[in-house]
């Protein structure tokens, strides 16, 4: 199972206009600017990729920051 | 578990019809619901829909009529010899009686014709070949048309950037010693509501309050427009075709990369590409129409056959497709053509008529 850091780094890395560095397992993705549900759709096909887990629409949508993500995929698990 | 098997049967021609015009998502018409969440750009980019045939006046029924009148004449086949017509749309042109057996009498087929409507969308396609292929390899009738598509909405309303408009047919025949069909079929109706016209049935009668704008996942929707949870349908789409395909190749005992095609209904770009790279499948083996066409339901995996393999079905063909999607239902289906034919796309404008006879 993947970390919590290697876990933000996937997730900056499905971003495209937000600086990597600023990305963190605290950042409230869901207000970065470029937050769209096009992205979200990215994010679910990472989590799928990566650890094999199917993340729902309100996985996405009650989740506050990144690590919240994170230990929803570690409880799907 | 349903897997099924039917053999002696065969498809032997695809037609589509399609409205004539044309809306581009770069430059979104008055009545495109585009969503203010990302540009247009990014959606083109994304979702891989560039344009959609679109039409305000031409039921399912319309241009799957135009679509059979084009096949019956390119396949030489008469009125009277087709046994069963099978229709799947969610666009009827009433809420009844039957849209297949009004257009058994436009077309003039014989009284003895079988008809059957079936309410599927994006799987509607595979099931409604299933129910043909079972009609079919009794050996009982000889030929049949499945029709699927859909079209004009049932109320003036913006229109998704997602969704064209298409009615396609296809024409299968009863041929002793063809391999047939088989099948992997799947429901899960727990999420009956991913996508889902929540009034004008019974459940939710229509109301003044059905005509009501208001804040949904995908956007501003009525209630007797179709609305979709878009990330659940794309978890479900990403995971269960994959699955669905590995799992009739398993039970019947083939190797799914050795086929020629594998023609995913076309959900979205993002979805398509994922589901093949999981399937480790080649983009050339992996045709898709959207970019062109949208999402068109029922008709997309016939409109992705009739647009882009129509040079390439001379000998054996061997196909899978995979329907996914309202249900949530999915489908997969393998089968084999032989010189398969393929008529040129009918294009119909608003008036009704074919511009490309």
């Amino acid at each position: 199972m993947k970390t919590l850091d290697e876990f933000v780094v996937l997730f900056a890395e499905q971003l495209d206009e937000t600086d990597p560095s600023n990305v963190t397992a605290q950042t409230k993705f869901r207000e970065l600017e470029e937050w769209s549900s096009l992205l979200a759709l990215s994010l679910i096909s990472m989590v799928d990729e990566e650890f094999d887990v199917t993340l729902k629409g309100d996985d996405v949508k009650n989740s506050e920051t990144i690590e919240d993500v994170y230990n929803i995929v570690v409880s799907k698990k | 578990m349903a897997y099924f098997e039917f053999k002696d049967v065969e498809l032997v021609g695809m037609a589509a019809g399609v409205p004539s015009f044309i809306a581009n998502n770069l430059h979104p018409l008055p009545d495109d619901d585009v969503s203010s969440d990302y540009a247009p750009e990014d959606f083109v980019k994304n979702i891989g829909v560039l344009e959609r045939r679109i039409t305000y006046t031409q039921t399912t029924s319309d241009l799957c009529f135009h679509a059979t009148e084009k096949l019956l004449a390119d396949l030489k086949w008469g009125r009277e010899e087709v046994d069963a017509l099978i229709l799947v749309s969610q666009t009827r042109d009433y809420a009844t009686p039957p849209t297949s057996c009004i257009l058994q009498d436009r077309l003039g087929f014989s009284k003895g014709t079988y008809c059957i409507d079936l309410t599927l969308g994006c799987s509607g396609w595979v099931y409604g070949l299933h129910t043909v292929a079972s009609l079919l390899s009794t050996g009982c009738i000889k030929k049949a048309l499945l029709m699927a598509g859909d079209s004009k909405a049932v109320h003036p309303m913006k229109l998704s950037p997602l969704f064209g408009h298409a009615g396609t047919v296809t024409a299968l025949e009863y041929k002793p010693g063809a391999k047939g069909f088989q099948f992997h079929c799947g429901t899960d109706g727990s999420g009956y509501d991913a996508i889902i016209v929540p009034d004008g049935g019974t459940r939710h009668l229509m109301a003044p309050s059905s005509f009501v704008y208001e804040e949904c996942e995908d956007g501003v929707k009525m209630r007797i427009q179709p609305r979709m949870k878009g990330m659940d349908v794309f978890s479900f789409g990403i995971t269960t075709a994959p699955k669905s395909i590995k799992k009739i190749a398993e039970h019947f005992g083939f190797d799914y990369q050795s086929y020629d095609y594998l023609v995913l209904h076309q959900a979205n770009m993002a979805m398509n590409n994922m589901i093949a790279k999981k399937l480790k499948l080649p983009a050339e083996k992996v045709p898709s129409c959207m970019y062109h066409f949208g999402n068109t339901s029922s008709a997309s995996i016939p409109l992705t056959i009739v647009t882009e393999l129509k040079e390439k079905t001379s000998g054996k063909v061997n196909f899978l497709c995979c329907g996914f999607g309202v249900g949530l239902s999915w489908a997969t289906v393998a089968f084999t053509t032989e010189n398969m034919f393929i008529s040129d796309l009918v294009e119909i404008d608003e008036e009704g008529n074919v511009i490309n006879k």
